[in-house]
């Protein structure tokens, strides 16, 4: 408990100082406002709705709640991206504001915005219909920007504390599934686990540091260097393993493939883009960041856990029968791949890394909104046989699958490949030319699980009559429909012009400001 | 470079090119046959056959508006792409791609027009479109990244072909053909990103000597504006205008000259095929034979290398081939042999050959004995095969390792007779595989041993086929022999032992091709064979095109060769410009069967060993 008090204390002596002079700039906490307070008003608008609601009112109200926070977030970047005023801190240091954090905000809304349209046509399927899901997404979700603005550890706990709480209830909803539960408990002990790891990483770093603040920490090291460095370095290592349960890294991945078989495929959407965004940008920030003058310690590691995390996930990938494990499985895939631009530690690498962030959160999310479909009632079918003839049963739906897997599998023309091409230069530019190799090797791997699904979907139509088809045949509902096609138009626009999202990922360069923006807007980046 | 540069700055004025039009064309088909509902089926193919014979009908107008004589590319275009990486939709084609060019555009519409699709039209013919814009996107790409998106670009089409309208075995056969050729890929991709990187580096290093020009320019500008200066007195209130003019255009000067310091310390990323051959910052003159001590030129040829060799097939990387070839359906087979292989030779010559002239020479040995094997090796197992497609699957292994063994002799001939043979190749091969088509829609089989006395029921079908064998062989007077001679003549200059080998490869192509039309069309037909039907008016339409082909390049290949000649010698002086390769035989003259040529062998056998003998200063030659 010692470590615990220390740090409980620290900032309170801190903010005592601090407080009678620091304003906070409602504006810069603004999306996470909107987010919580939008979360809370839907909560308490269902608990009070005497009838039941509209079709997708819900849904509608969760996007119109996100796109509020993507439209304040999009106001902050363009301040932050204003020469004149620059990225800046506040609450004391510990929230900062700058094109990277913005950016983040901005792909975690689409997130929940894809959640959102995904749950609606999920939630009256399985006669569950009730505000609770999508409160849990946006608080989960204002939980996930905070980590992405995060310049305090003890502020990167909370976000991420926020972030999880939500998730895993998400993970349980279910009620009428044993699976669902047992993936809602599976999470909350292997999550609370890793969060465990994550404040003793914290605790050590302070007991290293003497600040638990990634602004104070950056200075630290600029101008001094520790004699004795090993607390620090431990502290690391442990908040890495925290951020690698958190985005399923090798070796701490093994509860991602249970959790997104047995949790609800709409509560998948969003773990898989909007919770492993927000996973990926508070480990950019803490490490890129705060700890970007250890990066000769960490980048070995990453570079070791960035080339097993690839292969391991493309070959187990391969041998799932299981849609859903199978995309679980390519997902981790796709974090390691995406670690392959965390190890370059250059603004090139963040870049990528954003672009792939960006991209990935469109063609999975995507991907499990379909899948949620093809569950159909109970969420069941998710087995590779479920998905036999779809193309024949809902070919536009299949077209949709079949755009996402080439996107995920790196084929040219979509947002996927660009994503890879720019990882790719990120690495051979740092000089990780072989890893880059590695990692297209990788891809290799994983594109024949895509392929698995594409060949069940077209090339294994069995002789059922027109009959049997109908039968077969599952509604799709128009907000589900209205997603996936959303999907399918970033996926492909950023595909052909990636410019689209590669130049504002190019833009949000994380940087660490002290407060008091205004006299010197650049004075503590690293 | 130069040609790029000029192109950049009219890259507006010439938008709408007819390259540019060539390869969005059929996207844009693909997508309005995508958009024509199921119901209207019979729309499908009319849309479809509408861009592909529009886009065919251009390549063709290319060949006429193509200038003769020219090395350089032709209704080249450069416009902005990502410009972050320097990226650029670079198209442009010369006399090597040229052909190629002209026969995709030619035998897509044939086999559309050849084979109707038993099922599920509308999909078949927008992957069909979108392949066909993919491929004469390869050919005409002259930006690393344009070429590479849209060599991969092609894996899906042709995936779903084979998958989707192949035969029994069609998902084996699809999933290795596109695993095989995306792991290639995957290599070059990595590579093509080195390369660029590395050709970044090379820029600014070489460009150090510029910045110093730059800078005494600058400081001779200044000199020269304040020795016109000393005259006037800073105290007069009289000059005080014309010495601010005059500082004030220091000023601009130096600011300029920083600027222009400041672009060549920081050269930008640059993807673009030509900058990179002609600048050749990325070579490797090491002469170990240890991988570990070469630089990078010999790995990123490697990574480029091996993404062919799957395209081509290489021995021994070709085992996708006889599956995919055997399981597509025709059409499919006959895009699959007469343009897809293709994108892996054409792909050796342009990005293996001219990016890396260094590499090329070392690898050339190998690279040649990878073709003869191929070439008795595709023979052999040709001649055993019991299914008539497999064994022209087969055969195209063979026809291939030809087409490698001449563009790794580096001689003129050999290149020349390289290209020659690709398209000479995709004219045979296709015609082949729409017969065996025929065959399989007439007799539901395709083994050899249930086919038997055809030649009775069906004379002019045995016609036909007997002249495209023959064209396949390489009987005198048809296409296949002027293509093989130039590519035996250019090969015994540099490789006489290959050269010998290969030659054996010509018989037994006699022979396994022979062999089994003595058994496919000769003897009694049996009860089954009996009423085999004789080729209709259409079908014989269809192959008209090609026939008049197989007998025309054969009689009088000249208008193809001098198209070709230039670029391929500008080619040739290239990779001996930055290489110590000789091309032997030259001098000589164009006779190179004479004495004197084969004397030239040994020497410059000698002289492509001996590193440095012959590294002149000859860097001049541009391209």
């Amino acid at each position: 408990m010692t470590p615990l008090l220390a740090l409980v204390s620290q900032p309170v002596d801190e903010a005592v100082e601090a407080l009678p002079r620091v304003d906070v700039a409602w504006s810069a906490i603004a999306p996470v406002l909107i987010l919580v307070g939008g979360g809370l008003l839907l909560l308490v608008v269902g608990s009070l709705a005497r009838r039941e609601p509209l079709h997708g009112s819900y849904a509608l109200a969760t996007t119109v709640i996100a796109g509020g926070a993507t439209a304040t977030a999009v106001g902050l970047w363009d301040r932050v991206q204003d020469e004149a005023r620059g990225p800046f801190s506040t609450l004391a240091d510990s929230y900062g504001v700058d094109g990277f954090s913005t950016f983040a905000t901005v792909v975690i809304c689409a997130g929940v915005i894809l959640g959102a349209l995904s749950l609606d046509g999920w939630l009256r399927r399985e006669r569950m219909e009730t505000a609770e899901p999508y409160v849990l997404m946006l608080l989960s979700a204002s939980g996930g920007v905070i980590m992405a603005s995060a310049n305090d550890l003890i502020v990167m706990f909370l976000g991420l504390e926020i972030l999880s709480l939500a998730v895993y209830v998400m993970a349980a909803m279910h009620l009428r599934r044993s699976t669902s539960q047992e993936a809602g408990i599976k999470y909350l002990v292997l999550g609370a686990f890793s969060s465990a790891f994550f404040l003793y990483g914290i605790a050590l770093v302070y007991g290293g540091t003497g600040s638990t603040n990634l602004v104070r920490i950056a200075e630290l090291f600029a101008t001094s260097v520790l004699s004795n460095n090993g607390l620090v370095l431990a502290g690391l290592a442990l908040l890495l393993v925290g951020f690698g349960f958190k985005v399923a890294l090798v070796p701490f991945h093994s509860w991602s493939p249970d959790v997104y078989q047995g949790a609800p495929s709409p509560s998948v959407v969003w773990m898989a883009s909007g919770v492993k965004v927000a996973g990926f940008v508070g480990l950019i920030r803490v490490f890129h960041l705060g700890f970007s003058s250890f990066a000769l310690d960490w980048q070995p590691l990453i570079y070791a856990l960035a080339a097993i995390t690839v292969l391991v996930g493309a070959v187990l990938a391969v041998v799932q029968t299981d849609v859903k494990r199978m995309m679980a499985y390519s997902s981790i895939s796709h974090a390691g791949f995406i670690l392959v631009a965390v190890q370059a530690a250059t603004d090139e690498g963040v870049q990528a890394a954003l672009f792939y962030l960006a991209a990935y959160t469109f063609m999975v999310g995507g991907t499990f909104a379909v899948i949620a479909l093809v569950g159909r009632t109970g969420d069941i079918r998710h087995s590779l046989s479920d998905y036999r003839g779809l193309s024949k049963d809902r070919p536009v739906l299949a077209l949709a699958l079949v755009v996402f897997l080439l996107a995920q599998a790196g084929v040219p023309l979509t947002s996927g490949f660009f994503g890879k091409f720019y990882v790719i230069s990120a690495a051979v530019d740092a000089g990780s030319t072989w890893l880059a190799v590695f990692a297209m090797v990788s891809t290799v791997i994983s594109a024949f699980l895509y392929l698995r699904i594409i060949v069940a979907m077209y090339m294994e139509t069995d002789a059922d009559g027109d009959d049997a088809r109908e039968v077969r045949r599952f509604p799709i509902p128009f907000t589900a429909g209205l997603g996936v096609a959303f999907a399918v138009a970033v996926t492909l626009v950023a595909g052909i012009f990636p410019s689209v999202l590669a130049d504002p990922a190019g833009d949000a360069t994380p940087v660490l400001v002290a407060e008091l923006p205004a006299e010197a807007p650049e004075a503590a980046s690293p | 470079m130069s040609a790029s540069l000029f192109a950049a700055e009219t890259s507006y004025a010439v938008a709408s090119s007819p390259l540019t039009a060539i390869i969005v064309l059929p996207f844009i088909g693909a997508l309005t046959v995508a958009c024509i509902p199921r119901a209207r089926a019979e729309l499908h193919r009319l849309v479809a056959l509408l861009f592909s014979v529009g886009t065919g009908a251009i390549t063709i107008w290319l060949l006429a508006a193509f200038e003769t004589g020219e090395a350089g590319y032709q209704f080249e275009v450069e416009r902005n792409w990502i410009a972050d990486f320097g990226i650029s939709w670079h198209v442009g084609i010369d006399g090597i791609s040229l052909f190629l060019v002209v026969m995709s555009g030619l035998l897509f519409p044939l086999a559309m027009i050849a084979v109707t699709p038993h099922h599920d039209q509308k999909p078949y013919y927008a992957w069909l479109l979108l392949l066909q814009g993919a491929c004469i996107g390869v050919f005409c790409a002259l930006d690393l990244f344009v070429f590479f998106v849209m060599f991969e670009l092609v894996l899906v089409p042709m995936y779903f072909l084979i998958g989707g309208w192949g035969y029994a075995e069609r998902v084996y056969a699809a999933l290795k053909f596109f695993i095989f050729t995306m792991l290639g890929s995957a290599f070059m991709l990595v590579g093509i990103v080195s390369l660029a990187f590395l050709h970044r580096d090379g820029e600014r290093d070489s460009n150090v000597e510029r910045v110093a020009e730059v800078q005494a320019e600058g400081d001779a500008q200044i000199d020269e504006i304040i020795g016109g200066a000393q005259d006037l007195d800073p105290n007069d209130p009289a000059d005080a205008g014309q010495i601010a003019d005059l500082s004030a255009q220091i000023d601009a000067i130096t600011a300029d000259i920083d600027a222009r310091i400041a672009e060549l310390e920081n050269p930008k990323l640059d993807f673009d095929l030509v900058a990179i051959a002609e600048a050749q910052h990325v070579t490797d003159d090491s002469t170990s034979g240890n991988p570990l001590d070469w630089s990078a030129a010999r790995w990123i040829f490697l990574a480029f290398a091996i993404a062919f060799a799957v395209k081509v097939p290489l021995f021994p990387l070709h085992t996708w081939l006889p599956d995919a070839h055997t399981q597509a359906p025709t059409a499919g087979s006959v895009i699959l042999a007469a343009v897809l292989l293709k994108l892996g030779t054409y792909g050796f010559i342009r990005f293996g050959l001219y990016l890396f002239p260094e590499a090329t020479v070392w690898f050339a040995p190998g690279m040649v004995t990878l073709g003869v094997i191929g070439i008795i090796y595709g023979a052999i197992v040709a001649a055993m095969q019991k299914d008539l497609k497999r064994l022209v699957a087969y055969s195209s292994v063979a026809h291939l390792g030809f087409i490698v063994l001449g563009t790794f002799a580096l001689t003129t001939q050999g290149i020349q007779g390289s290209v020659l043979q690709m398209v000479n190749h995709g004219i045979s091969t296709g015609a082949l595989f729409l017969l065996v088509g025929m065959i399989y829609e007439r007799r539901h089989t395709r083994e050899i041993a249930a086919l038997k006395g055809l030649q009775k029921p069906a004379p002019i079908f045995a016609a036909v086929f007997t002249v495209v064998m023959m064209s396949s062989i390489g009987l005198p007077g048809l296409n296949g022999f002027a293509g093989e001679f130039l590519i035996l003549v250019g090969s015994f200059l540099t490789r006489r032992w290959w050269t010998v080998a290969a030659a054996a490869g010509v018989i037994l192509a006699a022979l396994y091709l022979l062999w089994a039309y003595q058994r496919v069309f000769h003897g009694e037909p049996d009860e089954d064979n009996a009423d085999f039907a004789e080729m209709s008016w259409r079908e014989g339409a269809i192959l008209a095109p090609l026939l008049g082909l197989i007998v025309f390049l054969g009689v009088y290949p000249k208008p193809v060769l001098e198209r070709m000649e230039p670029s391929v010698s500008a080619l040739v002086s290239h990779i001996e410009d930055h290489s110590d390769f000789v091309e032997p035989g030259v001098a000589a003259g164009d006779d190179a069967t004479s004495d004197a040529a084969s004397d030239a062998t040994s020497d410059a056998d000698d002289a492509s060993d001996d590193a440095g003998s012959a590294d002149d200063d000859a860097h001049e030659e541009g391209h």
